[in-house]
C-alpha cells in the first residue's frame, strides 16, 4: 500500500507541473482577472497575444468573488486589470482605492455614463435589462414599459427574479439612486407581495421561462441569444422597457488596472485593445453585448442602443449603494 | 416476536457496552505533534474569520438579527435533519442489500451506488428541472409533461441522492467487516432476516452511520447550488447574497460563523451519542454469506437500487446526453480541454491522499485518547467542513498573499485547502472503522514488547485500511466537483473539469457544459471502483 501510494505521488506531481503554468513576472506578461468567461472572451485575449506579442496570464471567475479577491489581497494583489462583468464589482475595487486612474486617451474612446466619474474604470461593452417572456403565454403589448408594472397584481406568481444575483442587486442599486429608498423599498415588497418566484441566476430564469415553467423574468438581454445557439428557435423572447426607469438600464462590462501593477504600460495595452474596432465588433456578434467604443455597430438582433432611453446617474455610484440594496432586498423578504 | 436466545446474542448496550475508556497511557508525543501540523490549515481561515467578525460594527449584527433570519435558519435546520434520516435509510439500505444478500449484479450495483457522489448537486438539481416541467425533456421526447420538481420537497429528494453515497460508502467499509456468525446465528435461532439486522448487525454499524450521517448534515447544512436551484429558502441564499451584494464581507463571515456554531451544536450532540457507542473486536476469518432473498424482497430490493441509481445518476446522464445532442445538432463547437482532465485528476488524488494521512492521527486521538484536546482538534476539522468554501477560500487568500509568497495560487496550496475542507470525511470514515478494532488487540502488542508505531502500522493500519481508503474516496470525488475554493486559489491558468462546467452552465452554455460533467462521471468511476469496490475479498 505504501509503495502505491508514493508511486500516487510522483505521478500527481508530474502532472500538476505539466498543467501549471509559469510565465508571471516577464516584462512582456500581465495577469488579467476576468469576471467575464472564458467561454466568452478567452478568444479575445488570444486575439490580443498574437496581436501584442505580450503574454497574458488570465484568471477566470465570478465578478463579485474576484473583487472581494482583489480586497483581501490589497497592494499585494498579482492581477495587473480586472476586467469585470458589472459596474458594481469594478466600483467595489475603485472604492478599496485599488485602480489607477485611466489615461484620458483610454477614457475619450466611451460616452461618458459608461465609465466611472472618477476615471478609475472604464465600460467595454454594454448590457441591458430586460423582461424574458414567453411567447405562448404573452402578448408582448401587454408588457409594462418600466419595471413599476410588474406591481400589478395580474402578474402575481408569474414574475421570476433572481435577488441573490449580482446583476439585480445592482439593478436595485440602481432604482435606489434614480427613484431613492422609500419607492424602492416598495418596489421591492410588492414585487415580493406578488409572489414572484426566486430562482438563483439570469442563466436558469432563461431556461425556466422557454421550458415554460415560469411566465416571464427580469434579467440580462444576452443569455436569451445563448439558448438560441444551442437549441434554435425558442419560445422565450426579450422585451425592453423603454419607460426610462432603472428598468431601461444598460450597464456596461468593464476594465481597470491595479495600482500594484507591474507592467502598467501593458495593461494599458489590453484595454486599449478591447476598444479597437475588432474587440467591439467581437461583442456586437460573437456575445451580443452592444458596443461602447469605435463606431461599431450593434448586432441587428438588438434594438439599437439610442432607442433604449435608458436612466442617466452616475454608474461609480453604485457599488457605494450596493449594500443599502441589499439591505433593502432582505427586508422585503425577498433575500 | 423476539425469542431469548435471540436476545443473548445482541450485542451489549448502554450499560453493557465496552466502553472506549481513556487509555490508560497517555498519547505519545509524535500523535500529538501529526494532530497539531494537520489543525494549523484548518485554525487559519476559522481564526481569520473569528477575527473579522470580531472586528464588526454593531450595525453589520443589527442587518443581520432579523425574524426572517431566525426563520431561514430553522427551516435550514429542519431540512438537513429531513435529508439526513432519509440519506441515512437509503445509504445503509443500500450498503447492506450490496454486500449481504444474493441480488444479482452486486459489484455494478456497488459501483453505479456510490456515483452520485460525483454529480456536482447543482448539476443534479438542474438535471431534475430541465427533465420535469411544462416543456422539459420528458415532454420534447414524448409529448406528455411531468410536474415540475421544486420547493422543499424537491430539494429533500435532490440533496437525499448528492448525500446518501456518504453513508453508503462508509457504512459499506464497516458492514464486510463485522463478524458475520452472529447474524446467522440469529437467523438459525429463528428471526427473520430484518429482526436479525436490527438487532445484530444495526448496532455494530452505529459508529459508521453516526460519522457518515454527520456529514450529510452538515453537507445539506451548507449546500447552495442545488436548494436555490430547488427555489427553496435557506440560510446559505443569505450567506451567498451578502458576498454578491456588499462590499463589506464582514456580514458574511459573521453569517459563516453561525452556520459554524450550528455545526458545533450538531457535533456536541453527536459526540455524546457516540458515548454510548460500543466496540467490536472485527476480524472476520471469511466473507460473510449471503443472504438469499425472497422473491417479494427481490424485488423490493431491485426497486430500490433502480430508483435510486435511476434518479440519482441515469436521469442526469440523460439530461448531459440529451444537452449534448441538442448542442451538436444546433452547430455548437464543443472542445475538449485534456488539461481539465488532468487538472480534476491530480487535485483530487492529492486532496484524498493528504486527507488520508491527515485522518489517521485525528481519528486515533478522537477514539482512544478522549479529551478536551482531542475534542477540541476533531471540532476544528468538522467545523471547517461546515464552512462556505467562499468564506474559507477568501480567508486563505488574504492570509496566503500576505505572508506565504511563492506558494499563493500554487497547486501545493490548493492541494492543502482541498485536504483540509474536506478532512472530516476521511477522518469520519477512519473512526468508524477504527471504533471497531478492539483496543486489547493493540494493547497485547504493546505488551509483546512492540514499540508503538510498529503496532500502529502493523495491527492498526491493516485493520482499519478500508475505512481510511473509504475516507479517501468520499475526499477524492467531493474534490472533483469542488468549485468555490478552485476558482479562487487554483494556479492562474490550472483548469479542473468543475470549472468548466461551471464557466459554460453559468453563460447557459448547457450543450458545452454536459461534455466535462460527462467526462467528470468517468473519471471519478475508475479510481472508484478500484479504490473501494474491488479490493472486496481481501480481508
Amino acid at each position: 500500500m505504501f509503495r502505491r501510494v508514493t508511486l500516487l505521488f510522483v505521478a500527481i506531481a508530474m502532472l500538476a507541473s505539466a498543467c501549471g503554468s509559469g510565465d508571471d513576472g516577464e516584462p512582456g506578461s500581465i495577469t488579467v482577472y476576468s469576471g467575464r468567461s472564458e467561454e466568452l472572451v478567452a478568444p479575445l485575449i488570444a486575439q490580443f497575444e498574437a496581436a501584442s506579442g505580450i503574454s497574458v496570464a488570465v484568471r477566470y471567475g465570478d465578478s463579485a468573488e474576484l473583487a472581494a479577491t482583489i480586497l483581501e489581497e490589497g497592494d499585494n494583489s498579482p492581477a495587473d486589470v480586472f476586467f469585470a462583468q458589472d459596474p458594481a464589482s469594478l466600483g467595489a475595487v475603485a472604492l478599496g482605492g485599488y485602480f489607477v486612474k485611466l489615461d484620458d486617451s483610454l477614457l475619450d474612446r466611451v460616452p461618458a455614463g459608461f465609465s466611472a466619474s472618477d476615471g478609475r474604470w472604464i465600460g467595454v461593452s454594454g448590457r441591458a435589462r430586460v423582461v424574458v417572456y414567453d411567447t405562448g403565454k404573452i402578448d408582448p403589448a401587454a408588457l409594462p414599459s418600466t419595471e413599476d408594472g410588474f406591481t400589478d397584481p395580474q402578474w402575481d406568481g408569474r414574475l421570476a427574479v433572481a435577488p441573490t444575483n449580482g446583476s439585480f442587486l445592482a439593478f436595485v442599486a440602481a432604482k435606489i439612486l434614480i427613484d431613492g429608498e422609500d419607492a424602492t423599498l416598495a418596489w421591492l415588497k410588492a414585487i415580493a407581495a406578488n409572489s414572484s418566484l426566486t430562482y438563483p441566476k439570469n442563466s436558469v430564469i432563461v431556461a425556466a421561462v422557454d421550458d415554460g415553467q415560469v411566465d416571464a423574468g427580469l434579467v440580462n438581454h444576452y443569455y436569451l441569444f445563448r439558448r438560441q445557439d444551442e437549441v434554435g428557435e425558442t419560445i422565450a423572447a426579450n422585451h425592453f422597457m423603454t419607460g426610462g426607469g432603472a428598468g431601461s438600464l444598460v450597464m456596461p462590462a468593464g476594465a481597470g488596472i491595479l495600482g500594484s501593477s507591474k507592467n502598467a504600460t501593458a495593461a494599458d495595452a489590453f484595454i486599449s485593445f478591447l476598444l479597437d474596432g475588432a474587440a467591439q465588433s467581437y461583442f456586437a456578434n460573437e456575445t451580443f453585448e452592444y458596443p461602447l467604443a469605435a463606431d461599431v455597430a450593434a448586432n441587428s438582433a438588438l434594438p439599437p442602443l439610442s432607442s433604449l432611453n435608458p436612466p442617466q446617474f452616475d454608474l461609480s455610484r453604485l457599488a457605494e449603494t450596493l449594500d443599502r440594496a441589499t439591505d433593502l432586498v432582505a427586508e422585503a423578504g425577498l433575500l | 416476536m423476539t425469542s431469548p436466545a435471540v436476545d443473548q446474542l445482541a450485542p451489549p448496550t448502554g450499560d453493557q457496552a465496552v466502553r472506549a475508556k481513556p487509555t490508560a497511557t497517555p498519547a505519545p508525543a509524535w500523535l500529538w505533534v501529526a494532530g497539531g501540523l494537520v489543525v494549523v490549515p484548518a485554525l487559519v481561515p476559522v481564526l481569520g474569520l473569528i477575527w473579522r467578525v470580531a472586528g464588526a460594527s454593531s450595525s453589520a449584527w443589527e442587518t443581520l438579527v432579523s425574524v426572517r433570519t431566525a426563520e431561514l435558519l430553522g427551516r435550514s435546520v429542519l431540512f438537513a435533519l429531513i435529508v439526513t434520516a432519509a440519506a441515512t435509510t437509503v445509504g445503509v439500505a443500500a450498503a447492506w442489500i450490496t454486500t449481504r444478500t444474493d441480488i444479482r449484479y452486486a459489484r455494478v450495483w456497488s459501483t453505479l451506488l456510490a456515483l452520485p457522489l460525483v454529480v456536482p448537486s447543482y448539476v443534479l438539481a438542474l438535471s431534475f428541472t430541465s427533465f420535469a416541467g411544462p416543456r422539459g425533456l420528458f415532454f420534447d421526447a414524448f409529448a406528455v409533461s411531468l410536474p415540475s420538481v421544486s420547493g422543499f420537497w424537491g430539494a429533500v429528494v435532490v440533496l437525499t441522492l448528492a448525500t446518501y453515497p456518504y453513508v453508503y460508502l462508509v457504512v459499506r467499509s464497516t458492514i464486510v467487516r463485522i463478524n458475520p456468525a452472529l447474524e446467522e446465528a440469529a437467523r438459525g435461532l429463528g428471526s427473520g432476516p430484518w429482526e436479525a439486522f436490527r438487532r445484530i448487525t444495526l448496532p455494530q454499524l452505529r459508529p459508521s452511520i453516526a460519522a457518515s450521517a454527520l456529514l450529510v448534515a452538515l453537507y445539506t447544512l451548507s449546500d447552495f447550488g442545488a436548494v436555490s436551484l430547488m427555489r427553496l429558502d435557506v440560510f446559505t441564499r443569505v450567506i451567498y447574497a451578502q458576498y454578491q451584494g456588499r462590499l463589506d464581507r464582514t456580514p458574511a463571515a459573521v453569517l459563516s460563523i453561525v452556520l459554524m456554531l450550528i455545526a458545533v451544536a450538531i457535533l456536541w450532540g453527536e459526540n455524546r451519542s457516540r458515548g454510548r457507542s460500543v466496540y467490536f473486536s472485527a476480524h472476520t476469518a471469511r466473507p460473510p454469506s449471503q443472504l438469499a432473498l425472497t422473491t417479494r424482497q427481490r424485488r423490493s430490493a431491485y426497486a430500490l437500487l433502480t430508483a435510486t441509481v435511476g434518479l440519482g445518476l441515469a436521469l442526469p446522464v440523460v439530461v448531459l446526453v440529451a444537452w449534448l445532442g441538442r448542442g451538436l445538432v444546433s452547430g455548437a463547437v464543443i472542445d475538449m480541454r485534456w488539461g481539465a482532465v488532468a487538472g480534476s485528476l491530480t487535485g483530487s488524488l492529492a486532496a484524498g491522499l493528504l486527507a488520508m494521512a491527515a485522518a489517521i492521527p485525528v481519528a486515533i486521538l478522537t477514539i482512544r485518547h478522549r479529551g478536551p484536546a482531542s475534542r477540541a482538534l476533531r471540532i476544528t476539522v468538522y467545523a471547517i467542513f461546515s464552512l462556505p468554501h467562499i468564506a474559507v477560500a477568501l480567508a486563505v487568500v488574504f492570509f496566503a498573499s500576505r505572508f506565504l509568497g511563492g506558494l499563493y495560487q500554487s497547486f501545493v496550496l490548493l492541494a492543502l485547502v482541498y485536504a483540509t475542507l474536506f478532512l472530516a470525511q476521511a477522518s469520519g470514515a477512519t473512526e468508524a472503522a477504527l471504533s471497531q478494532v478492539n483496543p486489547n488487540l493493540e494493547e497485547a502488542a504493546r505488551g509483546l514488547g512492540d514499540q508503538r508505531f510498529r503496532v500502529f502500522r502493523r495491527i492498526t493500519l491493516p485493520l482499519i485500511r478500508r475505512g481510511l481508503l473509504a475516507g479517501g474516496a468520499l475526499v477524492f470525488l467531493t474534490t472533483m466537483k469542488e468549485l468555490p475554493a478552485t476558482l479562487l486559489l487554483r494556479p492562474t491558468g490550472f483548469d479542473t473539469l468543475a470549472v468548466r462546467v461551471w464557466s459554460t452552465a453559468n453563460d447557459l452554455f448547457y450543450a458545452r457544459a454536459a461534455a466535462p460533467a460527462l467526462i467528470l462521471l468517468v473519471a471519478s468511476a475508475v479510481p472508484m471502483y478500484y479504490l473501494v469496490i474491488r479490493p472486496r475479498q481481501r480481508i
